[in-house]
């Protein structure tokens, strides 16, 4: 049976072309792979090779002709056997058309369209009343959660950068060597991008991978692993394989370091979807959600900060201690308005509360915790008491977790407000060195103070 | 290119030779078919033909056990084809079908499959690299003697991940067989214009990772290769780099005119060099197979192909709830 010959679509983007030149002529045999035809496209001359082999029996489209729709019929190709004769040559016709897809709405909108509506908050306590506590400092906190994991499930390892026998550049991984050998315990080279993909690939293969950057700000030479192999795979093999990872590792400033290591990655991370981001602020919560953060299917990007490490807090002394993703902590409740942070950004937050209680303005404090997916139920439901908000982080201030939070609570809590929500961050500039120019890059107490009076207008 | 080797027929026997002659053809038969979607506008976006390469992976799948693991880059139909996917699954993920293999999400350049230990499909050259060192590592963590195939490109070659990886894989053993696929051009860059040395595969020396090159056009050599580098994986010896120099006789992608190079020079390689015709001519020369045995076989594939290209246009675009799922998994996948 003669076939017919379409104009191909040469690139991603074309719709029709010029047949520019015929390489074959009406009677000429040919096969797979031969050059029929050169066709401009919009960008280039490109050559049109033959799919299979038979006669070429009408040549349909004259060379030179421009403007030819995509699978119009240019030529018809005669099987063993044929005769142009049998052919009738019809008159080129419109193309025609393929399957368009119709987008519809699909049934998860986004949320703008909602009224709004009190969201629950889940307000349950984190631990049984009750439960006896001891003191414990972030450090110890996030190395009892490695440990625990790491006894729980045998996959779990950790790597990095002086991990093992240097026993952490910061003191994390602390006996983990001694206690889980160097098969578990890997000091790696200094690759970021290498070994944060070797992680990945061994998450695919098995395997439950802590991969420690010594800062965030190293991992930026290994962000293309962590999104485009970490995050995006599951979602791209159709759910077939995902990427149970823990990336982890001190983020945002320290102390007097300098502009290259002392980012805030939390606004980055945060905005991808495949990711679960977490930046906890107490020891408590550095080890419960660390141990969800281990056990979770889903790559984590566990944000910790170098000032916290040394800072204790109390800890519930229980068998196995977790907290769940998503789930905000209020610190202190209160009626006149709503601070929202996460992570360092807490110091600030609760010292904030403290000095406006003495000043009788009552502040309700909320911590995310979890970046993504984040608690916005409970940030809606407190401002829709308090109908004030000031968010508080180290991150810069464009795009920042504070602008989110912000568009959220227009969307969903707009009749509510009764001042324009305040982001209170870190300055729109690098980190500077000099001690006094760095703490004015920060944010700080009196901001947020100062913020506070500003959307209660005290 | 490396000098054809005499081919070694005594180890070889007919079934194994017509099975090459069979899996070269059938990747071969689908390119043709997916360029020829592409053309109809079945298929969009970027779409990089495995045509002229055929022999590098069904040499290596030819050395590779029950087990082993592979994972490539985006040049990769040929790979799915020849560790035994179904083409009717391939052909509906490039038409973006819900009975592709990610169900229409992944798109030419990222397809899977846990059951044929195939990881994918990576579209960031080089980044394949360290994560089929990873899979490797998993391996050799839960103590079994499986190897990984990474294959990468001699673009992909002058990537910096690539050394990171060639260096911790060689401190760690891992058992992984990098696959340089030379087919000399990184795009549209000729390897001369990009690549200082012209032997790739001696770059593992400074790591004291071996390596050799071999003729990708001959099938047999390329399983002889493979065999080789298999063992020494197996035998907890580290890393092995094959340097596997083929030649792809289409564009870089479907948009590609290929100005960077005369059409005398693909002519020459596919009339002198093509990897099926070469195991065509073993299979008549040698009496394994007549002319009628060998069109029987191209009938059987051209229906395969023509009936994955019927799936792949009947199988419905996904569900639009499809948007939202697989973002975040509820439950461990079972990767391994």
């Amino acid at each position: 049976m003669a076939t017919e010959i379409l104009m191909p679509a040469l690139s991603p983007t074309m719709e029709e072309g010029t047949l520019a030149k015929w390489l074959v002529k009406e009677g000429d045999t040919v096969k797979s792979g031969d050059i029929l035809a050169e066709i401009e496209t919009d960008k280039a001359t490109m050559e049109f090779e033959a799919v299979d082999e038979g006669v070429i029996g009408r040549i349909l489209i004259a060379e030179g002709t421009e403007g030819v729709k995509v699978n119009t019929p240019i030529a018809m190709m005669l099987e063993e056997g044929e005769s142009a004769d049998d052919v009738d040559a019809a008159p080129a016709r419109e193309p025609a058309p393929q399957k368009a897809s119709t987008p519809t709405e699909p049934k998860s909108t986004p949320a703008a369209a909602k009224a709004p509506e009190a969201p629950k908050a889940d307000t349950s306590p984190d631990w049984p009343e009750g439960t006896e506590m001891q003191t414990m400092t972030v450090r110890e906190a996030l190395n009892s959660a490695m440990a625990e994991e790491m006894r729980r499930d045998e996959t779990v390892f950790i790597m990095g950068e002086e991990v093992a026998e240097y026993q952490g550049a910061y003191k994390i991984t602390q006996n983990l060597l001694d206690e889980f050998g160097a098969k578990r315990v890997i000091d790696t080279p200094i690759t970021e991008h290498g070994f944060a993909g070797i992680g990945v690939g061994a998450s695919w293969g098995g395997l439950r991978p802590i991969v420690e950057f010594m800062t965030w700000n190293f991992a930026m030479q290994a962000i293309d692993q962590i999104i485009n192999s970490a995050a995006k795979t599951l979602y791209m093999s159709g759910g077939q394989m995902g990427s149970p990872i823990v990336f982890r590792g001190p983020n945002g400033a320290a102390a007097r370091v300098g502009a290259q290591h002392s980012q805030d990655y939390a606004a980055w991370y945060a905005q991808v979807p495949g990711l679960r981001v977490v930046q906890p602020y107490s020891a408590a919560c550095a080890k419960g959600l660390l141990k969800t953060a281990i056990r979770d299917p889903n790559p984590v990007v566990f944000l910790e900060n170098e000032i916290l490490y040394g800072r204790s807090f109390e800890v519930p002394k229980m068998d196995d201690f977790t907290i769940p993703f998503g789930k905000a902590k209020i610190w202190r409740e209160g009626t006149d308005v709503t601070i929202v942070s996460f992570g360092i950004g807490m110091t600030y937050a609760l010292e904030a509360a403290d000095k406006l209680a003495e000043d009788g303005i009552s502040a309700e404090l909320i911590d995310l915790r979890t970046l993504r997916p984040m608690d916005t139920d409970t940030v809606i439901a407190s401002v829709m008491k308090t109908n004030r908000c000031v968010t508080v982080e180290e991150g810069w201030p464009v795009a920042s977790i504070g602008n989110h939070i912000s568009a959220v609570l227009m969307q969903k809590a707009f009749d509510y407000l009764d001042a324009p929500v305040i982001n209170c961050t870190g300055k729109d500039v690098p980190m500077p060195y000099a001690a006094n120019l760095e703490k004015l890059a920060l944010t700080s107490t009196a901001e947020v103070i100062d913020a506070v009076r500003q959307v209660t207008y005290r | 290119m490396v000098a054809r080797k005499s081919t070694k027929k005594s180890n070889i026997s007919a079934d194994d030779l017509s099975k090459y002659y069979r899996d070269m053809l059938l990747i071969r038969r689908f390119e043709e078919k997916a360029g020829q979607l592409y053309g109809m506008g079945l298929i969009g976006g970027f779409c990089h033909l495995y045509i002229g390469q055929e022999a590098v992976v069904v040499g290596l799948e030819a050395a590779a056990d029950e087990g082993d693991r592979r994972i490539t880059t985006y040049r990769d139909h040929g790979h799915m084809l020849a560790c035994g996917m179904d083409p009717n699954g391939v052909m509906a993920e490039l038409t973006g079908r819900e009975g592709g293999y990610s169900r229409g999400k992944g798109g030419s350049m990222h397809m899977f499959s846990t059951e044929k230990r195939f990881y994918g499909g990576h579209g960031i050259v080089g980044a394949n690299v360290p994560l089929g060192a990873g899979l490797a590592f998993a391996d050799k963590y839960l103590g079994n003697d499986r190897v990984t195939f990474t294959y990468f490109g001699d673009g992909a070659a002058n990537q910096g991940q690539v050394y990171e990886t060639f260096n911790m894989a060689a401190l760690w053993a891992l058992p992984v067989i990098f696959v340089i696929e030379n087919n000399q051009y990184a795009m549209g860059t000729s390897q001369k214009r990009s690549t200082s040395s012209p032997d790739i595969y001696t770059r593992g020396q400074a790591f004291g990772i071996p390596g050799e090159a071999v003729d990708g056009m001959d099938v047999l050599a390329v399983k002889e290769a493979g065999d080789k580098a298999v063992a020494h994986c197996r035998e907890g010896k580290g890393p092995y780099i094959l340097e596997i120099k083929t030649y792809r006789y289409r564009g870089h992608s479907m948009s590609d005119p290929a100005k960077y190079r005369t059409r005398e020079e693909v002519q020459k390689m596919r009339e002198e060099k093509d990897a099926i015709e070469h195991v065509r001519e073993l299979l008549i020369s040698g009496g394994h197979a007549s002319e009628d045995d060998l069109k029987a076989i191209d009938r059987e594939i051209k229906e395969i192909v023509n009936a994955s290209a019927e799936f792949a246009k009947e199988s419905p675009e996904p569900a639009v709830d499809e948007l939202w799922t697989d973002i975040i998994a509820d439950v461990a996948p079972q990767n391994a």
